[in-house]
């Protein structure tokens, strides 16, 4: 079926099947900045933006996005950048395959609770796992990140 | 230092943050065939009849392979320096299939979708047979795992498949069985440790095309792009001439990747169809189809005088390598000599044992590598002794412990594989390590713990070293040249899996120019640009590749300081550079380096200035560092938390202290997910059941407190700018860290591996 | 992993949903949909219920009504609910996998999914909650559970009484992303309500503990000890991947003594 996705702003019409899932849609038409890691919502490495919401693009249904909003990293793209020099900053990126779902979901803790402490920055990542960094580091780039009005 | 040792951003943290092509699966061809692999869901049997006819018939199927399919020529996955220390006893498909994961065909398709209608409607006949699940009954079990001819060692590893021993291994300095009879105290305990997994979050994955040479270009998310190389021109006889491996950004590794995976199935498709094609891992087979860390037995014998003195070690290790040989010597050896070392003044030490074949998925590399294995039962055994002795273990361990200057015989006995290597520790700070971090967790206020209302706090400790790089067979290669416009390319064979070794090789080419990181432009591991590099493990990259790019650029800065002379029509002692101009002393006129290499490249006497350099290691400087954990304990249900664990690390200079500390943050974490968390657990029939994240659980960001990682002075004259290496040090102490704490909190100890509230809960029913 | 669905339908109207439903036994609703590849492999048509507009909460005067399709996320942060029952609905909710999954998650999908580790069911049975199926009307959620199948039918809404009282909510897990070994929910309103939950089966009321605190005038130590007995007694706890019976006993006993000291503190 043809399907009308509005992505990053943008109005696109993808040809897709009914069982298949957001991430793969994505995928396929280039949009490689979401990846996939555990396909069972366990790891938030598929993380896109759905009417500004975090959720989990393997677990999605394509079919289910006709009339909403997805975001992908492309499409806030200022953000990333700022997100990216705090993390640089602290040494806060290694292998970097979570970094594009963590963004998004950065951004989206931003517009809902941009004084969140410390604690509750590790609440609303928790889903959102790293096997590289120890998570201490991030922590502190994302708090300077909330804190960033530039 | 104006680079080096600087807190430098790393390099392509912006790109991949902004969700640029950047990791293997992004740069596969849109037409790729998919390959699928079909599965044993046997432990241990013999493939006696497939029916492919219904699936070859299915539209947009290409082939179906099989054991029938490819030349019998066995080889390791291992990646490792050719002749390799692991057995070859792998082939492409076998008859026989090895554990419940293994290989037993692969369809190839236009879509996963018809791939996976394929696979239902292959009908495979196994004659199943009695398969071994449990290692401590492996050795002479009637069942054999690998009885065929063509299984081999490429040199004596004490290889006895017909005994299902993968490899073994024993050393000996002094008399330890007198030495204990002379000892006024002796311990012997036994400890065992699980088959964690890596859990890195990119599963392996690997594509493939013919390029307009008509060669294969392979992309693969590999911690060893020359290694599989050689394997698929060795496994598929085709020449190495005609194999172009490249390595992408890769999403973790940690040891996972440090082997060849779908590449050989890959690059057999891709080469016979003349079409590209991919091969995906799920979750499910990066779990059940990868590898794990080796599952061990550890019996440690320790004794020691009333004095304090520690007099003998005896440790006699079983390991279980699973159905494949892959790593089994490295890592058991690695579990002896990047441990025992420690303490190195006793009057005798031995080790050895033996690595098992089982019908387990296969163990393979892992962070680490033996040394946190090694490191549970050792830092566990010298508590367990302390208590015996009733000395302070911290004292203990001061008055025992390798010290800067000293040695141990066992690294010249040792090797990785092979025989070692002697040297002195011209940097050890383990004491300075010690003191740091017992002032920054507080221990004096703290030890043993705090009865508080519910809970129970406490500390533990441990000492760690690792190594950096195998000397005399790890070898990495750095090439720079000179553009115009006065910037540079480095091309380096290392291998960035995420550690950072872009940014630090970078950082240290930059320093040795005198210049900014901007103006050097890394590319590396692609096996036809780069200069070789056996690729990133061993804790090698840093040390090794990193002395290769310092050799490398002081190659080309003299290479140019005697282009500059040439132009000045001076002698070489004449020139001064400081990294943006050349200054002729005697004649007092200056050439900017910008104008020097447009010189060089478009006006006059043009040339390419280009510089390639080499290093392998005459010795493996061991990285040190003393690991300190907090904990607070349920008095009622005995969950654990973790509130602070203090890393204090000696790896000579941080080229870049950010990176560096999340080196170690990382393993640390990934030391308390084996510790703690991370339980593997088989079916009856020994089918893994902890395959996917949902159940075998990682370390979240709620799950400890607080980390604090600090490093000490210190600079190895052997390493490109005073650096050792710091990749895997971190993972090693907090097994046994935690299982002092909790036998200081509770006087329970804990042998094997994870420390769960549970099995606290059993040992105190147990006592009572 | 991907199911293999013959049919995508997404009515507007919730008679509509129900009669494509019904229409074949192998035809399934899809709420968040977020594990439903985990469990389902073929679906005849699916029916989506994201567009019956059934994501809402409405606080009444005698209860909460929250339509089935109300995401977890918008549960656990809804501050209505969360000033009452010492806020163990928004706690129990808020402990269930990270935030992107419970934006995806609905309150509809995890009840009738009738997980055995499920730290959601636990809090509704102590809190009363009642089901509304659209042909079935309103059951109890104990009686839902108690039935062997589920009802082919459209769960539509959920209502909680409001009721002051305090509560009290428990999960014990490996890491904070893991599935319960066991969770404990306690309510005291005008009587008291415990229920256990992953034991490893899922949450039922104690009945018999609950019945025996209720008549107590007060609450001393050895009757929370006894009333202990009562719930092992009474509530079958089994070994599993996740934990012994033995260790699960411990558990319960642990956190119902301080999970009753803290409902029955009268000072908040």
């Amino acid at each position: 079926m043809k399907i009308n996705l509005n992505i990053n702003g943008e109005k696109k019409t993808f040809l897709i099947e009914n069982n298949e899932y957001l991430l793969d849609v994505l995928r396929r038409n280039n949009y490689k900045s979401v990846r996939r890691g555990c396909d069972n919502t366990s790891c938030g490495v598929c993380t896109v933006l759905f009417d500004g919401k975090p959720v989990p693009s393997c677990s999605l249904l394509a079919v289910r996005c006709k009339d909403h909003e997805i975001t992908t990293v492309e499409g806030i793209e200022k953000e990333a950048e700022k997100l990216a020099k705090h993390f640089g900053d602290l040494g806060a990126d290694q292998c970097g395959y979570c970094n594009p779902s963590m963004a998004l979901t950065v951004y989206a803790l931003k517009q809902e609770n941009k004084n969140a402490s410390l604690e509750e920055i590790k609440e609303y990542l928790v889903g959102n796992l790293c096997r590289c960094t120890g998570y201490i580091s991030q922590h502190e780039a994302i708090k300077r990140y909330l804190g960033d009005e530039s | 230092m104006k680079v080096v040792n600087n807190k430098t951003h790393s390099i392509d943290g912006l790109g991949i943050m902004k969700g640029r092509k950047a990791f293997t699966d992004d740069f596969s061809e849109n037409d790729s065939l998919i390959i699928k692999v079909l599965r044993s869901p046997h432990a241990y049997a013999k493939i006696k009849t497939i029916k492919d006819e219904k699936a070859l018939a299915l539209e947009g199927i290409e082939m179906v392979l099989t054991h029938k399919d490819f030349k019998r020529i066995s080889f390791t996955r291992a990646g490792q320096g050719y002749p390799e220390p692991s057995p070859h006893d792998k082939f492409v498909l076998d008859e026989y299939v090895r554990y419940v994961g293994d290989e037993v065909l692969a369809v190839v398709g236009k879509s996963e979708d018809i791939c996976n209608k394929a696979l239902g409607l292959i009908e495979v006949e196994y004659e199943v047979l009695d398969p071994v699940l449990d290692f401590e009954k492996a050795i002479d079990n009637k069942v054999v795992i690998h009885p065929e001819k063509e299984a081999k060692e490429m040199f004596p590893i004490g290889f006895e498949p017909l005994r299902n021993i993968a490899a073994s291994y024993k050393m000996e300095v002094g008399d330890v069985e007198k030495s204990l009879k002379e000892c006024d105290y002796v311990i012997r305990e036994t400890f065992y440790t699980q088959a964690q997994a890596h859990v890195m979050l990119e599963p392996h994955t690997v594509n493939a095309r013919m390029d307009y040479q008509n060669r294969i270009l392979i992309y693969s998310s590999t911690q060893t792009p020359f290694h599989i190389r050689r394997i698929i021109s060795q496994g598929l006889e085709i020449p190495l001439s005609k194999i172009r491996v490249i390595k992408p950004r890769v999403g973790g590794g940690f040891g996972g990747k440090q082997a060849i995976h779908g590449e050989m199935l890959v690059a057999y498709v891709t080469n016979k169809t003349g079409k590209p094609s991919k091969l995906t891992y799920t979750r499910k087979e990066v779990f059940e189809s990868s590898y794990t860390r080796h599952p061990m037995r550890l019996e440690i014998a320790l004794g020691a005088l009333k004095s304090g003195k520690l007099k003998a070690i005896d440790c006699k290790v079983l390991s279980d390598t699973g159905a494949y040989g892959e790593h089994a010597l490295t890592v058991f050896m690695v579990t002896g000599s990047k441990v025992l070392p420690l303490y190195n003044k006793v009057d005798s030490v031995r080790f050895g044992g033996d690595v098992v074949y089982t019908n387990h998925t296969p163990a393979g590399a892992f962070r680490g590598y033996g040394a946190i294995q090694g490191n549970f039962a050792l830092e566990s055994a010298v508590d367990i002794l302390c208590k015996e002795m009733k000395i302070d273990p911290i004292k203990f361990r001061q008055m025992n412990m390798m010290k800067e200057k000293e040695t141990s015989p066992i690294f010249e006995i040792m090797g990785e594989g092979t025989t070692g290597t002697a040297m002195i520790m011209e940097t050890c700070k383990l004491e300075e390590c010690v003191e740091k971090g017992l002032e920054l967790i507080d221990w004096k206020n703290k030890y043993p713990k705090k009865i508080m209302d519910n809970k129970i706090r406490s500390v533990g400790m441990a000492l760690a070293m690792q190594g950096s790089g195998i000397p005399y067979i790890d070898m990495g290669a750095a090439t720079i040249k000179l553009n115009d416009d006065g910037f540079y390319n480095l091309m380096v064979g290392a291998t960035e899996i995420g550690q950072g070794s872009d940014t630090v090789l970078t950082q240290i080419a930059a320093e040795e120019l005198m210049t900014s990181v901007d103006k050097v432009v890394i590319y590396s591991s692609d096996t036809d640009l780069t200069p070789f590099d056996v690729g990133a493990y061993a804790s090698s990259t840093t040390y090794v590749s990193g002395n290769a790019v310092f050799k490398a650029a002081k190659k080309l800065k003299n290479s140019m300081i005697e282009e500059a002379a040439r132009i000045f029509e001076t002698k070489i002692e004449d020139i001064d550079f400081d990294g943006c101009k050349f200054k002729c002393i005697s004649k007092n006129e200056e050439l900017s380096l910008v104008d020097f290499s447009n010189q060089i490249t478009y006006s006059h006497e043009q040339k390419q200035l280009q510089e390639t350099a080499s290093y392998v290691g005459h010795k493996s400087p061991p990285p040190f560092m003393a690991g300190f954990v907090e904990i607070e304990i349920d008095k009622d249900t005995y969950e654990i938390e973790i509130l602070n664990y203090v890393s204090v690390v000696d790896c000579g200079t941080t080229i870049n202290p950010m990176l560096a500390k999340g080196q170690v943050d990382g393993a640390i974490v990934q030391g308390l997910g084996m510790a703690m968390f991370e339980d593997v657990i088989y079916s009856a029939k020994g089918k893994l059941i902890s395959s996917d994240m949902l159940n075998y659980k990682i370390p979240t960001r709620l799950d400890i407190k607080n980390l604090t990682t600090v490093f000490v002075d210190s600079y190895e004259e052997s390493g490109p700018f005073g650096a050792k290496s710091v990749g895997e040090i971190g993972i090693d102490t907090p097994p046994a860290a935690l299982a002092n704490a909790v036998y200081n909190a509770l006087g329970v100890r804990i042998k094997d591996l994870p420390i769960t509230p549970e099995k606290i809960y059993e040992e105190l029913r147990k006592k009572s | 992993m991907k199911m293999e669905i013959n049919n995508y339908f997404a009515p507007k109207k919730v008679e509509e949903a129900y009669e494509l439903f019904i229409d074949n036994e192998a035809n399934r609703f899809i709420a968040g949909g977020a594990w439903m590849k985990l469990s389902t492999k073929k679906v005849n048509d699916l029916i989506s219920l994201d567009r019956l507009r059934l994501d809402y909460i409405k606080e009444e005067n005698a209860f909460f009504e929250i339509g089935a399709m109300t995401s977890l996320r918008a549960i656990e942060t809804n501050q209505q609910i969360k000033s009452y029952y010492s806020g163990i609905l928004n706690q129990a909710v808020s402990k269930i996998m990270g935030v992107s999954v419970r934006n995806l998650a609905t309150i509809g999908g995890s009840v009738m999914g009738k997980f055995a580790f499920s730290d959601l069911l636990g809090v509704l049975l102590v809190l009363d909650a009642r089901l509304h199926f659209y042909k079935l009307g309103e059951i109890s959620i104990q009686e839902f559970l108690a039935m062997k199948r589920p009802p082919r039918d459209l769960l539509v809404k959920i209502r909680i009484p409001k009721v002051s009282g305090k509560g009290y909510f428990k999960k014990v897990s490996k890491t904070h992303l893991d599935f319960s070994v066991i969770n404990l929910a306690i309510f005291k309103g005008e009587n008291i309500k415990i229920a256990v939950g992953s034991r490893p089966l899922a949450a039922e009321i104690a009945s018999k503990a609950s019945n025996f605190l209720s008549s107590q005038s007060s609450i001393t130590d050895e009757i929370i000890e006894n009333a202990c007995d009562l719930v092992i007694e009474e509530l079958k706890l089994s070994s599993n991947l996740r934990g012994s019976k033995e260790y699960r006993e411990l558990l319960v006993r642990t956190y119902l003594k301080r999970g009753l000291g803290q409902v029955m503190n009268d000072e908040n």
